[in-house]
C-alpha cells in the first residue's frame, strides 16, 4: 500500500520551520546562544593563536638550516636550547668533528663551532656580540651565506688565520656605509683582517643572527684558550635520513669516547619540540577553558528548547494529526537546535575573527593565523553542541502523545 | 463491493486515573461506508471526543477491533499510523488547531508536506482548496487575522487539501456563533453532495438533523443508531 512507504520530508522543510520558530523568538534565541557565541569565539581565537605560533616556530627553526643536527656535550634524556653545561665529563673536539666528517656517510656536512662574548672595534666604534669560531661547512649546514668577500678556507682554519666575517648588524654598527672588506678591526684586543659579510638572517626568537663575528673555529680556540668545541653541527642527507643519521653519529662518537654516550644528539624537530610542547600545553589549557562555556551554551540551549516543546505542545498535535511521524518531530527539535547552534556558532565566528583581524592591526607581530579549518572547527564544534543539546528536548517531543498534545492549554 | 470506511467492533477505550479505570467506551460497533454524513450526539463526557480520536488514528482503542478502508489499525507502527492521518483523514478540531503563525495557504498546505509533496505543488493546491471553500481572497491572511468561521474554513480546506476518504468533524461550529456555524456546515453539506464521507460530533440537535444519519452515544456506548431524513436550512 502507498501509505506504509511514506515519501521522507526533505532536510530543508525542517530547516525552513525551525528559522521561522527562531525568528519568532529573536531576542531569546541570542540570549540563548551566548554561551555558543562566547565558546567558539575563543575557540577560534585561540586556536588561530597556537596556529600562528605553531608556524611561526616552524619558520623560525627552518631557518637553523634543513635537517640539521647538533651535537652537544654531556648527555641529556630531554632535549633543550639550554647552554652547555659547565662540567661535562668529556668535551668535544675538533677530532670528533673530523672523525664525523670523515665517516658519517649520511652527513653532507659537519662543523664544529666554539662561541664566546667579545669586544669587536674599529676606529673608534666598539660592540659587544658574540664571536663564532667556526667550521669549514659552517655556512652550508646553518644556511648562513657569505654575500661579500669569502668563507674561510680550509687552509685559513690550519693557519689559525686571524680572519673575520661580519654579521649585517656589526657592519652597520662598525662601518656605517664604509666598505668593511680588508679592513682590520680589534676582536678582543686581536686585530683580525674582515674577508666576508654574510647576508642578512634576521632574528631567530628574538636574537639577532646579524649581530655576529664568525672566525675560524681554530683561530677561536687560540683566542679563547680553549682546546675543545662547543657544539658540533652536521647536516642529514635529506630529510628521511635524518634519524639514520643521528644513529651513526651517536654510534661513531660512542666508539670514540670509548664506550660513553657523554654527548647529546639533537634534531631540529626535538628543538622545536620543545617549544611546540609550550604551545601544545597553553592549548589544552585554553581549550579546556572553551569546552566549559561550550557545555555552558549547550545547557542554555537544551534549557530553552525545553521550554519551546512545551509552549508548542499543541503545534506539536497538530502535526501528528496531518501526518507528521515521531520521528518528523524529532528531526524537527533536533534541526532547530542545531540552528540555533549554528547561529550562535557563525556569530562567535564573526566575532573571533574579528578579535583577530583588530589584534593583528594593533599588534602585527603576534603570531595570529585564520585558517579554513577552524571554519570547520567552529561549525563542527556548534553543529555538535546543537545536537548534543538537542536529543533531550526532541525526544521528549516526539514522545508526545498526539491526543494530550493536542487539548494542552 | 468495496469494504465500508469505518469498521469498529466492540471498541473500547479506558484511561487509567491513578487508581481508578476509566471506561470512556464499552464496547462501540460502528460501520460507516462510503458517501455518508453521520452526526453523532451525546451528553457531555459520554465519549464522543474518545471516538473520534480512535476513528482518527490519534488514538488506539484498549479492546475490540478497527478497520479503515478495510486496514486493521491496531498493528500499524507508528510511521504507518502517520501516513494514514495523512492520506485518509481530514481532522477537524472545535479549536481550528491551526498555525498561529502561519498563513492560511501555509496552514491549509501543512499536511502535504508530510506527504512528500513538492513546496510548488503544495502551494497550487492550497490555494485551490482554499479558493474553493471561498476564501480565495484570504490566503496570505494569519490566523489572528480571520473571523472565527474563516478559520474553520481554512481548518476544513487543510483537512480535504490530501482529499481523504474520512472527513472527521469534533463540535466544528462549538466555538462559532449561530450565523458562522450554519456556514461552515453549508460547507460539510456540499463536501457531502460531492460524495465525501462525514462523520461530525455536535451538541446541537439542529444541526444534527442536517445529516443522513444519527448516533447517539450515551455512556461509552451505541444508545441509537437512526437514519434520517436531512433537513435543510
Ligand atoms: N485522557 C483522559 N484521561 C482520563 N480520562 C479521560 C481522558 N479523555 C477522556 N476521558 C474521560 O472519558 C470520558 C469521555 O470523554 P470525551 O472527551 O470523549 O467526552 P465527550 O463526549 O467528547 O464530551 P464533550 O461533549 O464534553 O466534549 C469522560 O469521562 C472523560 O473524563
Ligand atoms: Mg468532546
Amino acid at each position: 500500500m502507498a501509505e506504509r512507504v511514506p515519501r521522507p520530508v526533505p532536510l530543508f522543510e525542517y530547516v525552513r520551520v525551525a528559522i521561522e520558530a527562531i525568528a519568532a523568538n529573536k531576542g531569546r534565541s541570542v540570549l540563548t546562544t551566548l554561551g555558543v557565541i562566547i565558546g567558539v569565539a575563543s575557540v577560534v581565537v585561540l586556536v588561530s593563536l597556537g596556529d600562528g605560533v605553531r608556524s611561526y616556530l616552524a619558520e623560525q627553526f627552518a631557518g637553523l638550516g634543513a635537517n640539521l643536527i647538533i651535537v652537544q656535550p654531556g648527555h641529556t634524556e630531554t632535549s633543550g636550547f639550554g647552554p652547555p653545561l659547565q662540567n661535562v665529563q668529556r668535551p668535544l673536539t675538533l677530532g670528533d668533528a673530523e672523525i664525523l666528517k670523515q665517516r658519517a656517510t649520511l652527513l653532507s656536512g659537519v662543523a664544529g663551532d666554539l662561541a664566546g662574548g667579545g669586544t669587536v672595534s674599529y676606529t673608534n666604534r666598539a660592540r659587544d656580540v658574540m664571536v663564532i669560531g667556526v667550521g669549514e661547512d659552517f655556512w652550508s649546514v646553518r644556511d648562513i651565506h657569505v654575500e661579500l668577500g669569502h668563507p674561510f678556507t680550509a687552509d685559513d682554519e690550519a693557519a689559525r688565520r686571524r680572519y673575520a666575517i661580519l654579521g649585517h648588524t656589526v657592519v652597520h654598527e662598525l662601518f656605517a656605509d664604509e666598505n668593511p672588506l680588508g679592513k682590520t678591526i680589534q676582536v678582543s684586543g686581536a686585530p683580525f683582517l674582515v674577508v666576508g659579510v654574510t647576508a642578512p638572517k634576521g632574528r631567530m626568537l628574538g636574537f639577532d643572527l646579524d649581530d655576529l663575528v664568525f672566525v675560524p673555529v681554530t683561530t677561536t680556540q687560540d683566542l679563547f684558550n680553549r682546546d675543545f668545541v662547543t657544539e658540533i653541527l652536521a647536516k642529514a642527507r635529506g630529510r628521511e635520513n635524518v634519524d639514520a643519521a643521528v644513529a651513526q653519529i651517536t654510534d661513531l662518537l660512542r666508539r670514540r669516547h670509548v664506550g660513553h654516550v657523554d654527548f647529546t644528539v639533537h634534531t631540529q624537530q626535538d628543538l622545536m619540540g620543545t617549544f611546540t610542547r609550550i604551545a601544545d600545553t597553553m592549548g589544552v589549557v585554553v581549550l579546556a577553558i572553551a569546552s566549559i562555556s561550550l557545555i555552558v551554551g549547550g545547557i542554555g540551549i537544551m534549557n530553552i528548547m525545553l521550554v519551546s516543546v512545551k509552549e508548542r505542545t499543541r503545534e506539536i498535535g497538530v502535526r501528528r494529526a496531518v501526518g507528521a511521524r515521531k520521528s518528523d518531530v524529532l528531526a524537527q527539535f533536533l534541526v532547530e537546535s542545531v540552528v540555533v547552534s549554528l547561529i550562535g556558532g557563525i556569530i562567535g565566528l564573526a566575532i573571533g575573527s574579528g578579535v583577530i583581524t583588530v589584534s593583528q592591526i594593533a599588534l602585527p607581530s603576534l603570531p595570529a593565523k585564520m585558517s579554513l579549518w577552524i571554519v570547520a572547527l567552529a561549525f563542527g564544534f556548534s553543529a555538535a553542541v546543537g545536537i548534543l543539546s538537542g536529543v533531550l528536548p526532541a525526544r521528549r517531543a516526539a514522545a508526545l502523545d498526539p491526543v494530550e498534545a493536542l487539548r494542552y492549554e | 463491493m468495496a469494504p465500508p470506511v469505518i469498521d469498529c467492533r466492540g471498541v473500547e477505550r479506558r484511561f487509567r486515573m491513578g487508581e481508578a479505570d476509566v471506561q470512556a467506551l464499552r464496547g462501540v460497533s460502528l460501520r460507516v461506508d462510503r458517501g455518508e454524513y453521520v452526526a453523532i450526539v451525546g451528553p457531555s463526557g459520554s465519549g464522543k471526543s474518545t471516538l473520534m480520536n480512535i476513528l482518527g488514528c490519534l488514538d488506539s482503542p484498549s479492546g475490540g477491533s478497527y478497520r479503515l478502508d478495510g486496514e486493521p489499525v491496531e498493528r500499524l507502527s507508528d510511521a504507518e499510523l502517520a501516513a494514514v492521518r495523512n492520506r485518509k483523514i481530514g481532522f477537524v478540531f472545535q479549536t481550528f488547531n491551526l498555525m498561529a503563525r502561519q498563513t492560511a495557504l501555509d496552514n491549509v498546505a501543512l499536511p502535504l508536506v508530510y506527504a512528500g509533496v513538492p513546496r510548488v505543488e503544495r502551494r497550487a493546491r492550497a490555494r485551490e482548496v482554499l479558493e474553493h471553500v471561498g476564501l480565495g481572497n484570504r490566503l496570505d491572511h494569519r490566523p489572528d487575522q480571520l473571523s472565527g468561521g474563516q478559520r474553520q474554513r481554512v481548518a476544513v480546506a487543510r483537512a480535504l487539501v490530501t482529499r481523504p476518504s474520512l472527513m472527521l468533524a469534533d463540535e466544528p461550529t462549538g466555538n462559532l456563533d449561530q450565523a458562522t456555524g450554519r456556514d461552515v456546515l453549508q460547507l460539510f453539506d456540499e463536501l457531502h453532495a460531492g460524495g465525501a464521507t462525514i462523520v461530525l460530533v455536535t451538541h446541537d440537535p439542529q444541526i444534527a438533523r442536517r445529516a443522513r444519519r444519527r448516533i447517539e452515544i450515551m455512556d461509552g456506548r451505541v444508545q441509537a443508531d437512526l437514519a434520517q431524513e436531512a433537513v435543510l436550512g
